[in-house]
C-alpha cells in the first residue's frame, strides 16, 4: 500500500444556506479544496450523503456533482453509511490511492437539509434505525440516544450536569470557528432548561439540521510533492465497523461496539495508541454520544467519559481536546458531510492553521464519524510528515 | 403505505413469534434467516417469546414523528422480557413520571399508530405494569 496524504481542505459556511442548492454547496467546497491543494486535475471522487433523495428529491449525484463540477466524465461515487457517510468517503478515496489506481481524490460530503418541513427531515433521519422495530413504534433518533443516556446514567452514574458540560465546551469551540453554523457560547444552565426532545436529551443536547458541504483532496506522498508546499497530513490508519442497527440486538447500550471495533483497528494500522492522539474530532450527534466515543475510543474509563468535558479534560489545552470544531453541536450536522469536515478540522490543526481554537504541538489527530446510533462508524488516524 | 408491509410483520407484531438457534440457544426477534457466526440457515426453530418482563430503559417522547403527533408525549421503552430478550415499544397505562428502569411490566396487543390520510391503523404490543396501577420497582 501507498502512502497516502490530505493535501487539500474546503468547505462552505454551514447553516440554513437557503441560497445555495444541494450541487452549488458541494462545488463551492470542492473548489476551495482544489485550489487549497493546488492541484489541476482529479482521477475521481467519492461523495458521501446520506439520503440526497428524502431530502431535496434528488438521487445519483455522483454523476450530477461530478457534471457541476465541470469535471463530466470523471469516476464519481456517492457513498452511503448514514451520518457516517463522509467517513466512508474518505476511506473509499484512501484505499483508491493506496492501490495505486489512482493518484488525485476529491473525497467530499453533502446534505441539503432545510429544503423540506421538520417532520419530513424528522422521517428522513429515522431512515437509519430499524424501520419496522424502532421507528414503527415511535421511536426517534433523539429518543433512542435518551434511552443510551438514562442507561449510561443508570449504570455509571453520569449526571445531568455532565451531559450538559459537553455542549457548553462544544459551543465554546465552535465560537471560534468561522464555519460553524451555531458559533456562540452556551451556559451550563441554558442547556439544562432548554426545550425537551426525547427526556433526557434536550434541545441543546442535539446536533441541529444543517446546509452544508465539505470535501478534501487525497493523493500519494509523492503526488502531494508534485502540487503543493502544505504540509502533507498522513493518513496513517483507519478502521471501519458494523453494529447492530436496532438498539435492543445489541448486548450493552452503553459500549458503541462499532465504534471500539474501528478505534481498535485503526490504531493498530497506524501504530498507535490513546495516549499518542493530540486532537480529535467524534461524532457528538448528542451530548451522551460524545461521552460513550471517548470512552469506546480508550480515551476514558469505561463510565468515565462524563468527566471530560467537566474536568477540563476535553477542553482545548486539556489532556485530549475533543471536537476543537465546535463538533456537531455547534458546527452542525448535515449528515453525509460531517465525516469529511471532521478531516477538514484535523489536517487544519495538524498544519497549525486552526487560529482561535489550535491546540498547540498537535502531531496526531484522530476523526471518528458514527451512523444512525452506533450502527455503523470509521475512524481514521491522521499524522503531520 | 403498501398493504404488504405491515402484513408481512404481523407474526412479530401480533405474536410475538421469534426464533431460538437449536445450537446455541440464542433468541432472535425478529426473525431472521441465519444465526450470526454460523452461516447456517438450518438451526432456527419457531419460538414464541415470554409476555412478562422488565423496563430496560425508556424515554419520553416530547418531539414526535408525524404519525404519532396526536399522542405525544408518549414513552418508548426497551424492555428486557423474562427471558432476556430484548425488545423496543411504548409503555402504555402509566404516567411517565412513574416509570423506573426495572419496573415490572407485561406485552400487551395494542394499537400502535395511523397511516397516512387515510387513517389505516397498525397493530402490534405496548409494555404495561404488570399489576395495573402499580409502578413501583
Amino acid at each position: 500500500m501507498r502512502d497516502v496524504a490530505i493535501i487539500g481542505v474546503g468547505m462552505n459556511k454551514w447553516g440554513e444556506v437557503w441560497e445555495s442548492t444541494l450541487r452549488d454547496m458541494f462545488v463551492e467546497a470542492a473548489l476551495e479544496s482544489i485550489k487549497d491543494a493546488g492541484v489541476d486535475h482529479l482521477d475521481g471522487m467519492y461523495v458521501g450523503s446520506m439520503t440526497p433523495g428524502l431530502f431535496v428529491g434528488q438521487e445519483h449525484i455522483g454523476s450530477m456533482l461530478a457534471d457541476y463540477l465541470g469535471m463530466k466524465g470523471l469516476p464519481g461515487t456517492r457513498v452511503e453509511s448514514a451520518c457516517a457517510s463522509g467517513g466512508l468517503a474518505l476511506k473509499s478515496a484512501v484505499l483508491e490511492i493506496a492501490s495505486g489506481h489512482s493518484d488525485i481524490i476529491l473525497a467530499g460530503g453533502v446534505e441539503k437539509m432545510t429544503d423540506c418541513s421538520g417532520d419530513d427531515a424528522t422521517y428522513a433521519l429515522a431512515t437509519a434505525a430499524d424501520q419496522e422495530y424502532e421507528v414503527f413504534h415511535g421511536a426517534t433518533f433523539p429518543g433512542l440516544y435518551a434511552m443510551m443516556a438514562r442507561r449510561h446514567m443508570h449504570e455509571f452514574g453520569t449526571t445531568r450536569e455532565q451531559l450538559a458540560h459537553v455542549a457548553v465546551k462544544n459551543h465554546k469551540n465552535g465560537a471560534k470557528n468561522p464555519k460553524a453554523q451555531y458559533p456562540f457560547e452556551v451556559t451550563l444552565e441554558g442547556v439544562m432548561t432548554s426545550v425537551m426532545v426525547a427526556d433526557p436529551m434536550r434541545i441543546l443536547d442535539c446536533s441541529p439540521i444543517t446546509d452544508g458541504a465539505a470535501c478534501v483532496i487525497v493523493a500519494d506522498l509523492e503526488t502531494a510533492k508534485k502540487y503543493t508546499n502544505n504540509p502533507a497530513v498522513k493518513i496513517t490508519g483507519f478502521g471501519h465497523a458494523t453494529d447492530n442497527i436496532a438498539l435492543h440486538s445489541r448486548d450493552s447500550l452503553t459500549c458503541l461496539e462499532a465504534t471500539k471495533l474501528a478505534g481498535e483497528r485503526a490504531y493498530k494500522m497506524a501504530g498507535r495508541k490513546p495516549e499518542d492522539i493530540d486532537v480529535c474530532e467524534v461524532h457528538d450527534c448528542f451530548t451522551i454520544a460524545e461521552i460513550m466515543v471517548i470512552e469506546d475510543l480508550g480515551f476514558f474509563e469505561k463510565g468515565k467519559g462524563g468527566t471530560g468535558a467537566e474536568s477540563g479534560e476535553t477542553h482545548i489545552g486539556g489532556r485530549i481536546p475533543v471536537n476543537t470544531s465546535g463538533g456537531l453541536k455547534s458546527k452542525g450536522h448535515p449528515v453525509g458531510a460531517t465525516g469529511i469536515a471532521q478531516a477538514y478540522e484535523i489536517t487544519t490543526q495538524l498544519r497549525g492553521e486552526a487560529g482561535d481554537r489550535q491546540v498547540e504541538g498537535a502531531k496526531v489527530g484522530l476523526c471518528q464519524n458514527m451512523g444512525g446510533s452506533g450502527g455503523s462508524t470509521v475512524v481514521h488516524i491522521m499524522e503531520v510528515v | 403505505m403498501f398493504p404488504s408491509r405491515p402484513w408481512r410483520e404481523n407474526p412479530q407484531r401480533y405474536r410475538l413469534e421469534a426464533q431460538k438457534c437449536e445450537k446455541t440457544g440464542k433468541v432472535f426477534f425478529p426473525p431472521r434467516l441465519v444465526a450470526p457466526g454460523t452461516l447456517d440457515a438450518s438451526t432456527l426453530k419457531p419460538y414464541n417469546l415470554p409476555e412478562d418482563g422488565e423496563v430496560y430503559t425508556f424515554t419520553v417522547i416530547e418531539v414526535p414523528p408525524s404519525q404519532f403527533k396526536d399522542e405525544a408525549p408518549y414513552t418508548v421503552g426497551i424492555i428486557e422480557l423474562s427471558d432476556g430478550t430484548k425488545i423496543t415499544c411504548q409503555i402504555a397505562d402509566c404516567e411517565p413520571d412513574d416509570i423506573k428502569i426495572g419496573m415490572k411490566v407485561k406485552i400487551e396487543f395494542r394499537r400502535v399508530q395511523t397511516h397516512g390520510e387515510h387513517g389505516v391503523l397498525s397493530y402490534g404490543f405496548k409494555a404495561v405494569p404488570a399489576i395495573p396501577g402499580v409502578t413501583t420497582v
